[in-house]
C-alpha cells in the first residue's frame, strides 16, 4: 500500500522543508492520501480510540505525577490530596483511573475485531505480534499503576501477582525478591513501580509506531478479507477514515465521560480506599476487571499434573493464555480470512467471546466448588465456580489449539467475492432490490 | 603485516588484524556486560533491607489461646501460645494425612517430618508456635483460628491450615514457614 508519494509541496517554505526533512510528506502520505479499503465498518475505528486513550493516559498521568509522592508513608495521603485539594485533581485522577479501563475496553474490542476478520493472517503476522506486545505492556503498566495509590488492593494485588513467580522451582523466590527489592512489598517496590509506570507508556508509544508502520506496509484488512486489488477498492484516508474514526471516538468518549462524571468508582474496589496494611489481607481480593478472565484460569488449576503442582500449573496456564496469542497466525490453518465467509468459525468465535466474558465473571467469584468432574457427572451445578472455570479454561485453549487448526481443514467456506468493489456493489444492489449494480461510487 | 593483501580476504591465514578485531570485540562485550550489571543488580534487596534480619519480642503477656502478630522483614509473623486442646489435635494427625509432610522449620533439619513437636518450639515448649504469616500459595495473610481445621484460613484462595500451621486443604503447596528463632530468655523470643 505504501506506493508512490502524491505529496505536492505548494509553497516555497514547504518545498524548503521537504528537501531537508520530508516530515510533512510522510504525514500526508500516511494520514491524508493513504488509501484504505472502501468497505471499512465501525469495527475498524478502535485503533483510533486506542491512540486517543494512550494520549489521554500519558497527559493525565504526567500531571498526576506532579502531585503524587512515591513513599509508603505519603502515597495514600497524596492521592487523597489530589482528590480533595489539588485544583481539578479529582477530575484528572478519575480520567486516569477510568481511562485505564476504557483503554482495555478498546483493546479487547480491537483484538476481537482482529480475531473475527482474521487480521492476524499472512502477511500481517508481525503486525499482530506487535499488537500482542502492546497488550502485554499495557497489562504490566496497568498493574503497576494500580499499586501506586497504596491502598489495600494495591498492596495485596502486588503481593499476589509477584507471588506468581514463586511458583517456579529453585529461582522463584529469588525472582520475587528481585522484583520487590526486598522480602515483601515495601518502599523499594513502590519506588520502582512508579518509575516503570512512568516509563512503560512511552515504550507502548514506541511499539505503536512500529505497529502502525507494519500496518501501512501491508495495508488494512477489511470485512471481506479480500486484499485491495485496484484503485476502485480504496478511498483516501482523509476525509473518509478520519471522519469515521472521529465519529467512533466521539461516541466512545461520551461513554467514557459518563463513567468519569456519574460512576467514577464503579469499576474499582472500595477496599483500595483503605490504606495498605502489611498485616491484614482483605477478605476478598480480586484484580481489576480487565485481568479477571486470566485470574479465573489461574485459579481453575486446582490439581497437580505429574511433577507440576497446582500452583505452578495455574501460573503456567495463565501466562500460556497470553503467550498463545503470539502463535495465532500459525494455529489458524484456514486460507479464508474473514469470519463473514466462515460459518463454523463464526459460531466458535462468538462462543469464544461469550466464554471470555463468562471467565471474567467467574474470576470475580470466590474459588469454590467441586470442580469439573463434579460439574459434569456429579450434578454439582450451583456455586461450582471452580468447575465452570475449568470448563471455560478448556474452551479457551481448545479454541486456539484444536478448533482453529482443524476448522481450516474441514470447514467449507462461503463464496468469496472477487474484489472489495464487487462485494460493496452486491450489497448495494441487494439493498436497492434491483439487479443492476450502480457504477463504482465512493462509499464508506 | 603492513603488506596486507585485500584480495586474499578470508582465504588467507588469520591475520594480526583479525586477531585484534576479535579481541577488541570481546573486550567490548565484557565491558558492556560489566556496565549492565550495576543496572540489574540495583534491583536486588540492598544491605539495609537484608540487615533487618533480627527482632526480639516479649511474649510474657501471652496466655494460652492468645496470639501476637509482629512484623519481620516486612511480613507478619504469627506467635501463638497454643491451648492444650490445639496441641493434642496437632499431635493426633497422622503424617500420611498431610499434603506437605516436611516440617518447613528453619531451626531443625531441612527434611524433618512435620510432626506436632517439630512444628512447635520443640520439646517442653510445644505450646509455642512461631510462623511466617504468609500463605505459601500467593502470599496473603491467613486468618487465625478459622478454617476447617481450627488453625488458619487464607481468604484469598481458600487454603486451610491446621493448629500446627500445616496445609491441609486448598491450593497452597507447603506448610506455613517457620523462621529461625530462639528463646533469648523465658519470655523473649528472638526472630531471625
Amino acid at each position: 500500500m505504501s506506493g508512490h508519494s502524491s505529496y505536492q509541496p505548494s509553497t516555497g517554505i514547504e518545498r524548503w522543508i521537504d528537501q531537508r526533512l520530508p516530515l510533512p510528506r510522510m504525514v500526508y502520505d500516511s494520514f491524508v492520501a493513504y488509501p484504505v479499503p472502501r468497505n471499512l465498518n465501525y469495527a475498524y475505528t478502535f485503533g483510533a480510540m486506542l491512540s486517543v486513550m494512550l494520549i489521554v493516559q500519558i497527559l493525565s498521568g504526567v500531571v498526576l505525577a506532579m502531585h503524587y509522592t512515591a513513599s509508603t508513608a505519603e502515597a495514600f495521603v497524596s492521592v487523597e490530596k489530589i482528590m480533595r485539594d489539588v485544583n481539578h485533581g479529582w477530575l484528572l485522577r478519575y480520567m486516569h483511573s477510568n481511562g485505564a479501563s476504557f483503554f482495555f475496553i478498546a483493546v479487547y474490542l480491537h483484538i476481537a475485531r482482529g480475531l473475527y476478520y482474521g487480521s492476524y493472517k499472512a502477511p500481517r503476522e508481525i503486525l499482530w505480534i506487535l499488537g500482542v506486545v502492546i497488550y502485554l505492556l499495557m497489562m504490566a503498566t496497568g498493574f503497576m499503576g494500580y499499586v501506586l495509590p497504596w491502598g489495600q488492593m494495591s498492596f495485596w494485588g502486588a503481593t499476589v501477582i509477584t507471588g506468581f513467580f514463586t511458583a517456579f522451582p529453585l529461582v522463584g523466590e529469588w525472582i520475587q525478591q528481585f522484583l520487590l527489592g526486598g522480602f515483601a512489598v515495601d518502599q523499594p517496590t513502590l519506588n520502582r513501580f512508579f518509575s516503570l509506570h512512568y516509563l512503560l507508556p512511552f515504550m507502548i508509544a514506541g511499539v505503536v509506531v512500529l505497529h502502525v508502520w507494519a500496518l501501512h506496509v501491508t495495508g488494512q484488512t477489511n470485512p471481506t478479507g479480500v486484499e485491495v486489488k485496484s484503485k476502485t477498492d480504496t478511498v483516501p484516508f482523509t476525509p473518509y477514515a478520519t471522519l469515521k474514526d472521529a465519529f467512533g471516538v466521539s461516541v466512545f468518549l461520551i461513554v467514557y465521560a459518563w463513567f468519569i462524571f456519574y460512576m467514577p468508582n464503579y469499576l474499582g474496589h472500595p477496599d483500595n480506599y483503605i490504606p495498605a496494611d502489611a498485616l491484614k489481607t482483605p477478605a476478598h481480593i480480586v484484580p481489576e476487571w480487565y485481568y479477571l478472565p486470566f485470574y479465573a484460569m489461574l485459579r481453575a488449576i486446582t490439581f497437580n499434573v505429574g511433577p507440576i503442582d497446582s500452583k505452578l500449573g495455574g501460573v503456567l496456564v495463565m501466562f500460556g493464555s497470553i503467550i498463545i496469542l503470539f502463535f495465532l497466525p500459525w494455529l489458524d490453518t484456514s486460507k479464508v480470512r474473514s469470519a463473514v465467509y466462515r460459518p463454523w468459525y463464526k459460531l466458535f468465535f462468538w462462543i469464544f467471546v461469550a466464554n471470555s466474558i463468562f471467565l471474567g465473571w467467574l474470576g470475580a467469584m470466590p474459588a469454590e466448588g467441586g470442580g469439573l468432574i463434579a460439574l459434569l457427572f456429579g450434578g454439582d451445578l450451583k456455586g461450582n465456580y471452580v468447575g465452570y472455570s475449568q470448563l471455560g479454561t478448556l474452551y479457551y485453549f481448545g479454541f486456539f489449539l484444536v478448533i482453529m487448526p482443524l476448522l481450516g481443514l474441514f470447514e467449507t467456506p462461503r463464496r468469496i467475492p472477487n474484489s472489495i468493489t464487487e462485494a460493496v456493489l452486491e450489497q448495494q444492489s441487494k439493498k436497492a432490490g434491483s439487479a443492476t449494480p450502480e457504477p463504482a461510487k465512493a462509499t464508506v | 603485516m603492513s603488506e596486507h593483501n585485500p584480495n586474499e580476504g578470508t582465504l588467507s591465514e588469520p591475520t594480526r588484524r583479525d586477531f585484534l578485531y576479535l579481541t577488541t570485540g570481546m573486550a567490548g562485550a565484557v565491558g558492556a556486560a560489566a556496565v549492565a550489571w550495576p543496572f540489574i543488580d540495583q534491583m536486588r534487596p540492598d544491605a539495609s533491607t537484608l540487615a533487618l534480619a533480627s527482632i526480639e519480642v516479649n511474649v510474657a503477656a501471652l496466655q494460652p489461646g492468645m496470639s501476637l502478630t509482629v512484623k519481620w522483614r516486612g511480613k507478619p509473623v504469627f506467635i501463638r501460645n497454643r491451648t492444650p486442646k490445639e496441641i493434642e489435635e496437632a499431635n493426633a494427625v497422622a503424617l500420611s494425612d498431610l499434603k506437605d509432610p516436611v516440617a518447613r522449620n528453619a531451626n531443625i533439619a531441612a527434611d524433618a517430618e512435620a510432626t506436632g513437636v517439630d512444628r512447635s518450639a520443640g520439646e517442653g515448649k510445644e505450646n509455642w508456635i512461631v510462623m511466617i504469616g504468609s500463605c505459601t500459595h500467593l502470599g496473603c495473610v491467613p486468618l487465625g483460628q478459622s478454617g476447617d481445621f481450627g488453625g488458619w484460613f487464607c481468604p484469598c484462595h481458600g487454603s486451610h491450615y491446621d493448629t500446627a500451621g500445616r496445609i491441609r486443604k486448598g491450593p497452597a503447596p507447603q506448610n506455613l514457614a517457620i523462621p529461625t528463632f530462639a528463646f533469648a530468655s523465658d519470655t523473649v523470643i528472638r526472630i531471625g
